[in-house]
């Protein structure tokens, strides 16, 4: 009972969510300098012309006319077509995401098989060898740029020693250099929050409870201050992992990846308002969508979460 | 000869414990020389304030002293006749929660809150016992019935955070004496309920010591409290024990004057329109204690002899020790 109300007032706000951001959206784009209209035109056209376009593409009605139109449209899952190809921009979006998907759940997998292990180990064993390496691990990969890091991979391992290919994005292999450049920066985060997680969990007067019942340091370092400690790790993980499903603009470009993250900047560069608003609000609900799981995920874990 | 013999021998004794902290250059003795006997059926009140060395005694008990920054510098804890100071982690932890278990204060913190009580009694069950799932769960049934928690069995399920104040105590004490431990600690384990679930638990922990025959050490700063559940009771200062007897004796002829003090700061019906004693000053820092009688600052029956010479525990009457130059004594006309 709990549980299904905890997740229904969970996805009413993920619906709340969607709906200011797309409405932000729509009058952002609007707000930034450049007209469509004119782009397509070009450098050269008439006065004529340009209105013209205009009332094809629909900018020449009022703004509020505009807004609830579209938002009409957007209900009906209707993301409109680009200005410039007039493709959908649905079918655009659809057509990448499967690709910052898997790049996205790399990445994550390995910030997360890299970085909980370790500050699992730093906390329980703080002040050791393995701590000190967490540390320096951690400084490294939150000061290095990724793209930077993409770089160096790819000069390292794509051209002086050539294990991977240095471009594309054909096979799995073209993968590992873009995840791990990704991935590092996410197992920063992740290694330092698990390691203060757990450090705070190891101090909580549970842990005495579990000790005077005669329990391993094993199972009371590992079960009972692990299961807690893994709550803030959840949240951070889930967020970390929304914002890579809104692709990775500047890994794409040096991995040369047709990823959200290089449809959008091309959209931007465009003034294509369909597309950036349809990619906006496409990453937002994909964004929320993650952060409504990472919560059910959390409240299995922690059954408190569910009565606040 | 004979008949010393048949005295019945204490289930656990604690014999001139010391144990010392060590931060930097600072050295705290928390405990210097503690002597407490506990018997089967018997429930053992230590009164003291805090700060006076009632938590850090439990703790080695448990065998669960952080080191360092503490450390044992002398004496014994026999359990049954082996003495547990010496051994190794491995084999205190079969006496922790096996014979040797212990109750918190706050049962609200000292419960897992990411576990279901049933899987926090479970695990001691298959771990200490050897029991399979369904065993462990069927006796975990029978020990919520036993704490007052239901027949059904339905708080197994509930986390800690549904459950009340008082049925979190009865809870965390149903994971005490779940492995049928031959001792009990109790650490102030009624201070942070109010007072009607007070008097509920103090009965629980009585009826289930009479039907486990555990040896209880019962820990509370409050005489009240203690008066009510005890049948013996010591009274610990600075990390000493300044008296100790039956609780009969100790109540109807108090012969410390801390004993005294703390007596007359319990209010009482008898006492009505009386004002209560309160006792100046504060138990002093364990890396401070006084030359001499750690009290004798404090206490009003003090002499010069006080400041000098620490007193030793001694027999005063048959099963009444006290440490005090000035045992039995009063200041009050």
């Amino acid at each position: 009972m709990d549980v299904l109300r905890f997740i229904a007032r969970r996805f009413c706000r993920l619906l709340l969510t969607v709906f200011i951001i797309s409405t932000l959206v729509f009058f952002v784009v609007r707000v930034i300098p450049g007209d469509p209209a004119m782009i397509i035109a070009g450098m050269d056209a008439s006065p004529e012309d340009i209105m013209a376009i205009r009332a094809r593409l629909g900018t020449d009605r009022s703004l509020v006319i505009q807004y609830f139109d579209w938002l009409w449209d957007i209900v009906h899952l209707d993301f409109g077509t680009t200005l410039i190809s007039e493709e959908p921009v649905l079918t655009l979006i659809l057509e990448r995401f499967p690709l910052t998907l898997l790049l996205a759940v790399l990445g994550i997998a390995i910030g997360i098989v890299v970085a909980v292990p370790l500050g699992v180990i730093s906390a329980v064993k703080r002040w050791s060898a393995w701590d000190y390496f967490g540390l320096v691990f951690s400084q490294l990969g939150m000061a290095i740029p990724s793209f930077w890091l993409g770089i160096l991979l790819l000069l390292i391992l794509a051209v002086r020693f050539p294990i991977f290919p240095l471009f594309g994005a054909d096979s799995a292999a073209h993968l590992v250099l873009p995840a791990i450049s990704l991935g590092f920066a996410r197992a920063a985060v992740i290694l330092r929050l698990t390691r203060a997680s757990m450090v705070e969990e190891l101090s909580k007067e549970y842990i005495i409870t579990a000790r005077a019942k005669g329990l391993t340091e094993r199972m009371v370092k590992y079960k009972h201050a692990l299961k807690n400690a893994l709550l803030p790790i959840i949240t951070i993980t889930g967020i970390e992992f929304g914002y890579m499903l809104g692709g990775a603009i500047i890994i794409e470009q040096v991995f040369s990846l047709p990823g959200l993250g290089r449809l959008f900047l091309y959209g931007i560069y465009q003034r294509d308002f369909p597309l950036i608003q349809g990619g906006v609000i496409f990453v937002a609900i994909v964004f929320s969508l993650v952060n409504f799981l990472a919560d059910i995920l959390y409240s299995i874990v922690n059954p408190k979460i569910r009565v606040e | 000869m004979e008949a010393k013999s048949s005295v019945k021998a204490p289930l656990l004794a604690v014999e001139n414990l010391g144990v010392c902290f060590t931060h930097g250059a600072m050295q705290a003795h928390a405990l210097r020389g503690i002597d407490l006997e506990f018997f089967k059926e018997e429930i053992h009140g230590l009164v003291g304030e805090s700060g006076s060395g009632k938590t850090v005694t439990s703790t080695c008990i448990m065998g669960l002293l952080q080191s360092p920054p503490g450390e044992i510098t002398s004496g014994k804890i026999v359990y049954d006749g082996v003495d547990m100071v010496p051994l190794p982690e491995p084999e205190k932890r079969l006496y922790r929660g096996r014979k040797i278990a212990m109750v918190f204060q706050e049962p609200g913190k000292y419960l897992n809150p990411a576990f279901k009580i049933g899987d926090q009694i479970t695990e001691m069950l298959i771990l200490h016992l050897g029991l399979d799932k369904k065993a462990a769960r069927e006796r975990a049934v029978h020990l919520l019935d036993l704490v007052g928690l239901g027949k059904d069995g339905r708080v197994l399920d509930s986390y800690p955070h549904e459950l009340s104040g008082g049925m979190k105590q009865r809870a965390m004490i149903a994971i005490a004496i779940s492995c049928d431990p031959g001792f009990l600690i109790a650490d102030e384990p009624t201070t942070a309920l109010d007072v009607t679930l007070q008097l509920q638990i103090l009965r629980l922990i009585k009826k289930l010591k009479d039907i486990l025959g555990m040896a209880v050490l019962f820990i509370s700063h409050d005489l009240g409290v203690v008066k009510e559940v005890a049948d013996r009771v010591s009274v610990i200062y600075a990390g000493r024990i300044v008296e100790t007897s039956t609780k009969g004796k100790l109540f109807e002829n108090p012969l410390h004057p801390y004993t005294k003090l703390l007596m007359l700061s319990i209010p009482s019906a008898q006492r009505r329109g009386v004002r209560l004693a309160t006792i100046p000053g504060r138990v002093p820092d364990a890396d401070k204690t006084p030359e001499g009688c750690a009290f004798h600052p404090r206490c009003p029956l003090a002499i010069e002899r006080c400041s000098r010479e620490n007193p030793s525990l001694g027999d005063f009457e048959e099963g009444h020790r006290v440490a005090c130059h000035r045992a039995g004594e009063s200041w009050i006309n």
